[in-house]
C-alpha cells in the first residue's frame, strides 16, 4: 500500500528531522511575543533538565574521584583520570554481590506475586458479577488512602509469632496474598477498556471465566502487566523499611539496607559512597530506560478517570 | 439483576445455586484473603493495642487511655515530630504540586525534544530511594556539597541544610522537588485530556493565554490537581527513609518526622503499645486530613457532566 504524499503517517511525523523542520516553520508562524513566551519555556526546560541531571552526574563523577578530589574546592568537574578505587573499596568491605542478589530475589519475586493477584483481582472486579463487588471495590479504594503504619504493628507481630524473622517470607507472602490496592486498581481499569464481545465470543465457544481470564484477557493485558512488573520492581528495589524490620543477619540483606550499613561506616569515603549509590540506582535508571513508555502508561492511567 | 433471577424470586422458590454470581469471589479471594489477614484484623488489633502496654514479651497488658494521655500531654516530642511532620508537608506539597505544573504546562506547549525532557524530570521520581538520600547527603553538605560550591560561585553563602535547624527541612523540601516527576506525568496526561474545543472557544470570546489557563486549563484539570493533593499530604506523612538515613531526627528533632518517632517506638525499643497509638492518631490525622479536602474540594474541583 502506498501513502499518500499529501498525509503524513504517525512514523514520519515523529521522525526527529521532520518535527525539527516542522518545529522551526511554527516558530516562523509566531508574533514576536509568542516568540518570547517560547524561548522562555525552553529556557526553563533546559534550565531544568540540567538542574535534575546534576545529581546523577556528580554521583558517577564522584564515584571516579579519589577521596582527595572528593573534597576539592573549586570541585574537579570531569573525573580525568578516571579512578576505580572507590568501587574497589565499596566491592571489598561489604558483600554488594550478594545484596544485589538477595534484592534481585525479592523483587522479582513479589513482582510474580502482584502481577498473579493483580490480574486475579483485578478481572474479578471488572468482569464477574456478584453482590457487594461495588461495596468491596470501595474499600480497596479506601485501603489505598490507609497509611500502612496502621497495621503495620500487628502484622509484625503475626509475622513474629510464625517465626518469620529474618526470612524473606515478610516481604513475599503479602504480595502473593492481598496483592497491592494500587495495581488491582490498575489492573481493573484496563480490562474495563478491553471489549466485553471476546468474553461473550470465548464464552459460547465454551470458555470457563478463569480460561477467559487466562487465555483471552491475559495476552491482551500484556501492556498493563508490564506496567505493573516495572512499578514493583522500582518499589521493591527502593523498598526500605520492610527490609529494615524485617532481615538482620547481613547475609540476607537487601541492597537498601546494605547501603545503609556501608554508609554508616563509610560515610567519610565519598568515592567509595557514590559508588555504592550508583550500583544501586543503575538498575533502576536501565529498567526505566528500557520500559519508560509502560511507567508513562501506567501513572497516566492512575491520575484520570478516578 | 437477570431477569430469570426476578421471576424466580416471583414465583416464591429459592434461587437456584449459578456458578456464575459466585465465581466472582474465587477470584477476588486472593485479595480479600489479604485484606482480611493484613488488613482488618491488623487494623483492630493496633486499636486494641493502644490501650495496652506491649513490650513483645508476655501478653499484652490493658491500661486504658493511658497511652493516649501519656502521647497528648505529656509526650512533648510527639507534638514535636507532629509539628515537623505538618510543616514539612505545607512546605513540600504546594510547592511540589505548583513545580509539577508548571513543568507539565511547558511539556505540553508546542515544543520539540519532549519525550527527552520528559524523561529528564521523570527519571529522579523513579530512583527515589536510600542511595538517592545519600546522594543529596553529599550534595547538601554545607562546606564541601554541590549545592553551596554552585551557590559560592555566585556569591551567596550558602546555609547549614541538614545540618542547621532552620534550614534542615527545606533540604528535605528541596529533595522532594527532585522527585516531582510522577506527578508532572500525571498532569501531562491529564492536559493532552483537556478538550481542545475549548480552547478555540475561549480564543474566538478573546481569551488570552493567561485567560484560557485560569478558565479553561486550571478548572479542566482540577480533579487531577485534587487527586495528586490528597495523595500528596498522604505521602508527604509518610516520609521516612530521607529522615531515618541521612539526619535521623536531627539535629536537636528538627526532622523527627511523625513516621521516624513511631518507628522509633515500636521497633528500637519496642513499645508496641504506644506505637499503636501513635499510629491510631496518625491515621486518625490523615482521615481528617483528606475527609477535610474532600469536603472542601466542592468549592473549586470541577466535574464535567
Amino acid at each position: 500500500m502506498r501513502v499518500d504524499s499529501g498525509v503524513q503517517t504517525a512514523a514520519v511525523r515523529q521522525h526527529p528531522a521532520v518535527r525539527w523542520r516542522a518545529s522551526i516553520r511554527f516558530w516562523k508562524s509566531k508574533t514576536a511575543g509568542r516568540r518570547v513566551g517560547l524561548a522562555f519555556i525552553y529556557a526553563v526546560l533546559i534550565v531544568g533538565s540540567i538542574a535534575f541531571a546534576l545529581p546523577f552526574y556528580w554521583m558517577i563523577a564522584t564515584s571516579f574521584k579519589t577521596k582527595m578530589e572528593a573534597v576539592m574546592y573549586p570541585p574537579k568537574w570531569v573525573p580525568i583520570p578516571i579512578h576505580f578505587t572507590g568501587y574497589e573499596r565499596m566491592w571489598t568491605a561489604f558483600p554488594f554481590a550478594r545484596f544485589l542478589t538477595n534484592t534481585c530475589f525479592i523483587t522479582i519475586t513479589t513482582m510474580i506475586g502482584f502481577i498473579l493477584t493483580s490480574t486475579l483481582v483485578g478481572y474479578g472486579f471488572a468482569r464477574t458479577k456478584f453482590k457487594g463487588r461495588d461495596a468491596l471495590f470501595l474499600v480497596l479504594l479506601a485501603t489505598m488512602m490507609l497509611p500502612p503504619q496502621v497495621t503495620m504493628i500487628p502484622t509484625f507481630i503475626i509475622f513474629r509469632a510464625l517465626g518469620w524473622i529474618n526470612t524473606y517470607y515478610p516481604l513475599i507472602v503479602p504480595a502473593f496474598i492481598g496483592g497491592s490496592a494500587f495495581y488491582i486498581f490498575l489492573m481493573r481499569q484496563f480490562i474495563m477498556t478491553l471489549p466485553r464481545e471476546l468474553d461473550d465470543a470465548a464464552r459460547i465457544d465454551g470458555c470457563n471465566s478463569f480460561r477467559i481470564y487466562w487465555n483471552i484477557l491475559m495476552p491482551l493485558s500484556k501492556p498493563a502487566i508490564a506496567t505493573i512488573a516495572v512499578f514493583s520492581f522500582v518499589g521493591e528495589w527502593n523498598d526500605f523499611m520492610g527490609p529494615l524490620i524485617y532481615l538482620q543477619s547481613q547475609e540476607k540483606m537487601t541492597i537498601a539496607v546494605g547501603l545503609r550499613l556501608f554508609v554508616g561506616q563509610f560515610s567519610t569515603d565519598l568515592p567509595a559512597m557514590m559508588a555504592g549509590s550508583f550500583v544501586t540506582v543503575l538498575p533502576l535508571i536501565v529498567i526505566f530506560f528500557l520500559a519508560q513508555n509502560y511507567f508513562v502508561q501506567g501513572i497516566a492511567l492512575t491520575g484520570l478517570k478516578q | 439483576m437477570t431477569t430469570t433471577a426476578a421471576a424466580t424470586h416471583v414465583a416464591g422458590r429459592r434461587p437456584r445455586f449459578r456458578w456464575q454470581d459466585y465465581e466472582g469471589w474465587l477470584f477476588i479471594s486472593p485479595w480479600l484473603l489479604g485484606l482480611l489477614l493484613f488488613g482488618i484484623i491488623p487494623f483492630f488489633a493496633s486499636l486494641y493495642l493502644s490501650f495496652t502496654k506491649y513490650e513483645l514479651l508476655g501478653a499484652p497488658e490493658w491500661i486504658g487511655l493511658h497511652n493516649y494521655q501519656r502521647l497528648f500531654f505529656q509526650d512533648p516530642r510527639f507534638w514535636i515530630s507532629l509539628k515537623v511532620t505538618l510543616y514539612y508537608s505545607v512546605l513540600a506539597v504546594p510547592s511540589g504540586l505548583v513545580i509539577a505544573f508548571v513543568l507539565a504546562l511547558f511539556l505540553n506547549a508546542d515544543i520539540v525534544a519532549r519525550a527527552f525532557f520528559r524523561t529528564m524530570f521523570y527519571l529522579p521520581s523513579v530512583t527515589a530511594g536510600v542511595a538517592t538520600a545519600f546522594l543529596w547527603a553529599y550534595l547538601l553538605n554545607p562546606t564541601n556539597g554541590l549545592v553551596n560550591t554552585l551557590l559560592s560561585f555566585v556569591g551567596i553563602k550558602g546555609p547549614g541544610w541538614i545540618y542547621s535547624r532552620q534550614w534542615a527541612v527545606p533540604a528535605l523540601v528541596l529533595m522532594s522537588w527532585w522527585g516531582v516527576g510522577g506527578t508532572v506525568v500525571i498532569y501531562l496526561a491529564g492536559l493532552q485530556a483537556v478538550p481542545q474545543h475549548l480552547y478555540e472557544a475561549a480564543e474566538i470570546d478573546g481569551a488570552s493565554s493567561w485567560g484560557r489557563l485560569l478558565h479553561v486549563t486550571i478548572p479542566m484539570m482540577s480533579p487531577t490537581i485534587f487527586f495528586t493533593m490528597v495523595m500528596g499530604v498522604i505521602g508527604s506523612f509518610q516520609m521516612f527513609t530521607t529522615a531515618y538515613v541521612v539526619t535521623n531526627g536531627g539535629p536537636a528533632d528538627a526532622t523527627l518526622f511523625y513516621i521516624l518517632y513511631l518507628f522509633r517506638h515500636a521497633f528500637q525499643n519496642f513499645n508496641m503499645g504506644y506505637a499503636s497509638a501513635l499510629a491510631w492518631v496518625l491515621f486518625v490525622i490523615v482521615l481528617g486530613i483528606t475527609l477535610g479536602q474532600l469536603k472542601l474540594s466542592g468549592r473549586w474541583v470541577y466535574y464535567e457532566g
